[in-house]
């Protein structure tokens, strides 16, 4: 319980309608987008300037309250959930302004608040380009997004979120506010703070206000879907696209279970007895897309595949990123659960992460659809089940188990974009090793003493 | 007290099974008009859903907390249009205020409402003729653009909102049944205009029936009919609803028609969804009867373009007065029509149509909501004026006579020179 004059004291920062309380309040941020058990906070502060941010968090550590900051809470590993020890949520929703666009310099400054897509807009507007595209842009923010470092369908060539973070000022855990990077294009003063923050998870310090960089659009584009009849060509077909070193700004795949469902969603005529389509956009200058998506279509042939259906036109193209952007709800509409998962492993290795996945559905008798980036060898594995099932949602933890050893032993990672949070610490040892947990710790340790900044998450205990 | 328990726990039991399939994926967050004001999660379904879940528990704990929760909806379907997972949010909600007022009890207030007055339409018509005498003397006049009055004795109830005044004589007062056959149209429908278009906005019901006339649609409106029942269902009170839908029931079974056509996209939704989906526990014969009659409901701006064939030819016109066309959420989220009412403005020469930025984002109505969160909803209605405001119009057009009252208090309140008309309403001034 937080004393009543605690509250108060809360609330004299940043105003009582800002400090909720009410059990229904509250309860609305005991879960975030991952399957895990919810945990009611004690309290929800919503700082709506940089000063507020800073007393908050000075007072959250003064009276020993673990802080969990919040964005839209769409993470899949219960990176928000609170701590059980009186946790505190503090969220970023009422810092939500785009400071600066500079147009002549392509960098902007966001408070962490800002939602990723509004963001990308406001920019687009003025005819420039924030390339990461979480599938959650419409509501996540620039802030989550740093600390989870967010990926998206374009992160084959133009990478993921901290690859756009020039800079960033946060607040460590006494509310002293810290500055790294800097708003050049080149910046070497000290260490690279900015990307230690770049997927802390909220554990090392809260963001205020972060400095991104921006690009100009690519001036053309061009789509295309391949279908195959082996995943194995389908993984060929990645290979040689990228050693024929064409760099497609997308290339995504579908297995069989996920087309079927897509197809049963979206009647979209998709090929579903196809063992996998890979579905790619190359861009840039019109001259380079048109020799591109040629050197594409001849490596898709190539590697075997039965059909490349090309997009003539803005509607076709549309059309084939439809059955992409209809996977996860296709998806989630078959049962009531929807594990999403996101093992990661070298391109080459996809198919043999394909098949591993196949073998554990039917060990465990589960229905599991499998999309993702094939460029990035970034699969979203995703089960099918019913939370309330108790011996189902068993099997359906054994075999998530069952995917990331798998993953590993492919010389692959527990996570390619969302985050490690509560749902993956355990495996953590396994992928690095103890002496990465313990410099971790330490550094941790250094940083925040009374362990307060977002407690239990990327490193269990 | 036992088969109330059981009742409720089985309407328990089928909220677990629909609730299940929310993710918590928060992409509500991106539509919810209720959330984008308040930014707080216990405001968007995500967190509602989260509440509901621990229903039982909570209806012990804190039963007002959530109805309170409950109640900060406006029922608008955006989210449920929205969702990945296809929850079917709006149901969920509808059920979750039917369980907790089965729990707590209506307020003596709202039961009065709801059930004395909408629930009897005679009563509920003759007071409203007898107030329509004497409303001038509790009110004065807001703006002579959108006709509406404003009344500061009676703030502490109504807020300072502006409205528009009961007509001196409602559409049953004056036509009282109407009966005639299918002319060259060789159709018939039976019209059924709603309240609002009944008592406040005749000359929109007046509209409709100059259309009909005009297409040789026979036309048959019983003066008895009643409310459609869609605010008592929205406010958890399924007895006052079942009232209706009976009494409704029984009258239109026994009429020939082929359609049954409302100017408000709300009251078709709830004859055509509503109605069959909690009428479960209805007597089989009742059931059967309401099926055939929820089949027949259509929406009279799809009706008169989909089925009539009513469409505009060649280039849109241009250079006329300009309107702008609010999609209203029951019309195009609930019932998939957008483009019907865009046709009929199309039709008349003497406006040209401009788009607003988000046409479809819910006016901050929402029924009761209004009521009972007045601040709130001015706050999303203020947004929807400010985006009618941006394309310069001279009138702004919607098919539901319910976002027609908070469209005219937004543009009142703001002293605005914008007009506010239903589709039909221009559509019939070219005829
Ligand atoms: C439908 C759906 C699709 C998705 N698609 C993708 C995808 O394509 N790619 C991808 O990478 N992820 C994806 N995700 C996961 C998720 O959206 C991302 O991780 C996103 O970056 C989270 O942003 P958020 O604002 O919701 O952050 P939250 O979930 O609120 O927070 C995430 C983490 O960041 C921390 N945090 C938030 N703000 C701050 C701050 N100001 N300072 C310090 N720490 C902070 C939190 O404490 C938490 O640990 C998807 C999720 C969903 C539900
Ligand atoms: S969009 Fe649907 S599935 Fe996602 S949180 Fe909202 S209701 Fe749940
Ligand atoms: S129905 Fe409308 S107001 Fe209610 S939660 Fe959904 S989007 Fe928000």
């Amino acid at each position: 319980m937080i004393s009543a004059s605690l509250t108060k004291e809360f609330e004299a920062v940043v105003g009582s309608e800002n400090v909720f309380t009410s059990e229904p309040e509250r309860q609305a941020y005991s879960y975030d987008s991952a399957v895990l058990e919810p945990v009611t906070p004690a309290l929800v502060v919503r700082p709506t300037n940089s000063e507020e941010l800073g007393k908050v968090i000075a007072l959250c550590n003064e009276n020993n309250c673990p802080i969990t900051v919040r964005g839209a809470g769409t993470n899949l590993s219960g990176g928000t959930i609170p701590d059980k020890r009186d946790g505190i949520v503090v969220l970023t929703n009422g810092l939500n302004k785009i400071l600066e666009i500079n147009e002549e310099d392509l960098y902007a400054v966001v408070q962490p608040g800002v939602v990723t897509a509004q963001f990308a807009q406001e920019v687009a507007k003025r005819g420039l380009f924030y390339p990461p595209d979480p599938g959650s842009q419409a509501v996540s923010t620039i802030g989550g997004n740093v600390a989870e470092n967010a990926g998206g369908l374009r992160g084959l060539k133009y990478g993921v979120t901290k690859d756009y973070v020039m800079g960033l000022d946060f607040f460590d855990v006494n509310g002293q506010l810290v500055k790294t990077g800097s708003r050049t294009v080149k910046c070497v003063t000290g260490y690279n703070l900015a990307g230690l923050m770049a997927a802390s998870e909220g554990t090392l310090g809260v963001f205020n206000e972060i400095i991104l960089k921006l690009t100009p659009p690519p001036a053309a584009s061009k789509a295309m879907m391949a279908v195959f009849d082996d995943v194995n060509k389908a993984s060929e077909a990645v290979a040689s696209i990228i050693s024929a070193h064409v760099v497609p700004c997308t290339l995504e795949f579908m297995d069989q279970a996920a087309l079927k469902h897509v197809e049963a969603y979206t009647k979209a005529g998709l090929p579903v007895e196809a063992a996998a389509i890979l579905l790619i956009e190359v861009d840039g200058h019109p001259g380079q897309v048109a020799d591109e998506a040629a050197v594409v279509e001849k490596c898709l042939t190539k590697s075997g595949a039965t059909a490349v259906h090309v997009a003539k036109d803005a509607e076709e193209k549309f059309k084939l990123w439809e059955a992409r952007r209809n996977a996860l709800p296709a998806l989630a509409r078959a049962k009531p659960t929807t594990v999403l998962e996101d093992a990661t492993v070298p391109r080459s290795q996809i198919p043999a992460m394909v098949a591993a996945i196949n073998d554990i559905a039917k060990k465990y008798d589960l229905a599991i659809g499998t999309f993702g980036h094939a460029g990035d060898g970034n699969l979203h594995p995703t089960i099918l089940c019913d939370r309330r099932d108790a011996k189902e949602f068993h099997r359906v933890e054994e075999a998530v188990d069952n995917i990331f050893d798998v993953a590993l032993s492919l010389k692959g990672t527990l996570s390619g974009e969302h985050g490690i949070g509560m749902a993956k610490s355990k495996w953590m040892e396994k992928e690095t090793s103890r002496a990465t947990i313990d410099y971790s710790l330490n550094m941790k340790r250094a940083i925040d003493p009374n362990n307060i900044l977002n407690p239990g998450k990327i490193i269990a205990g | 007290m036992s088969a109330d328990l059981t009742k409720l726990a089985k309407l328990l039991q089928e909220l677990d099974d629909q609730m299940v399939a929310c993710m918590k994926c928060g992409m509500c967050q991106a539509v919810c008009p209720v959330f984008s004001e308040t930014m707080k999660e216990s405001d968007v379904t995500r967190g509602k859903i989260a509440l509901l879940e621990r229903l039982a528990a909570e209806l012990i704990n804190d039963a007002e907390g959530v109805q309170e929760a409950l109640n900060r909806c406006l029922l608008c379907g955006s989210c449920g249009a929205n969702c990945p997972s296809g929850v079917q949010i709006s149901d969920i909600f509808i059920k979750a205020r039917t369980i907790v007022n089965q729990y707590m009890g209506l307020s003596p207030v709202k039961k009065a409402i709801l059930r004395g007055m909408v629930g009897n339409p005679k009563l509920f018509n003759m007071l409203l003729d007898f107030g329509s005498k004497f409303q001038n003397l509790m009110t004065s006049k807001a703006s002579e653009k959108q006709g509406t009055r404003k009344a500061p004795l009676l703030e502490p109830f109504i807020g300072n909102r502006h409205f528009n005044p009961v007509a001196k004589k409602s559409l049953h007062a004056k036509y009282g049944t109407i009966d005639t056959p299918a002319g060259k149209s060789g159709i018939r429908v039976l019209f059924f205009p709603g309240c609002v278009a009944d008592k406040m906005y005749t000359n929109m019901g007046e509209a409709c029936l100059k259309v009909f006339k005009h297409h040789g649609v026979g036309v048959w409106m019983p003066a008895t009919q009643a409310c459609c029942g869609i605010p008592a269902l929205s406010a958890g009170d399924k007895k006052a609803y079942d009232k209706m839908v009976k009494y409704n029931t029984e009258i239109f079974a026994e009429g020939e028609y082929d359609y049954i056509v409302a100017p408000c996209g709300s009251c078709i939704s709830t004859i055509m969804k509503y109605w069959p989906k909690y009428g479960k526990e209805y007597p089989a014969d009742m059931q059967r009867k309401i099926e055939k009659i929820a089949a027949k409901a259509m929406d009279i701006n799809e009706f008169l373009v989909d089925v009539l064939g009513v469409k505009p030819e060649g280039e849109a016109p241009k250079g006329g007065k300009k309107v702008t066309f609010h999609d209203s959420c029951h019309l195009k989220k609930g019932l998939g029509v957008a483009e019907q009412p865009r046709d009929l403005i199309r039709m008349n020469s003497n406006y040209e149509l401009v788009e607003m930025n988000e046409a479809d984002r819910c006016c901050g109505c929402g029924g009761t909501f209004t009521l009972y969160h007045y601040d709130l909803s001015k706050k999303i209605g203020g947004r929807k004026r400010n985006n009618v405001i941006e394309t310069g119009a001279n009138v702004v057009s919607t098919g539901c006579p319910a976002c027609m009252m908070q469209l005219n208090d937004m543009l009142s309140q703001n002293g605005d020179d914008v007009e506010v008309k239903h589709s039909i309403e221009l559509y019939a001034e070219t005829l």
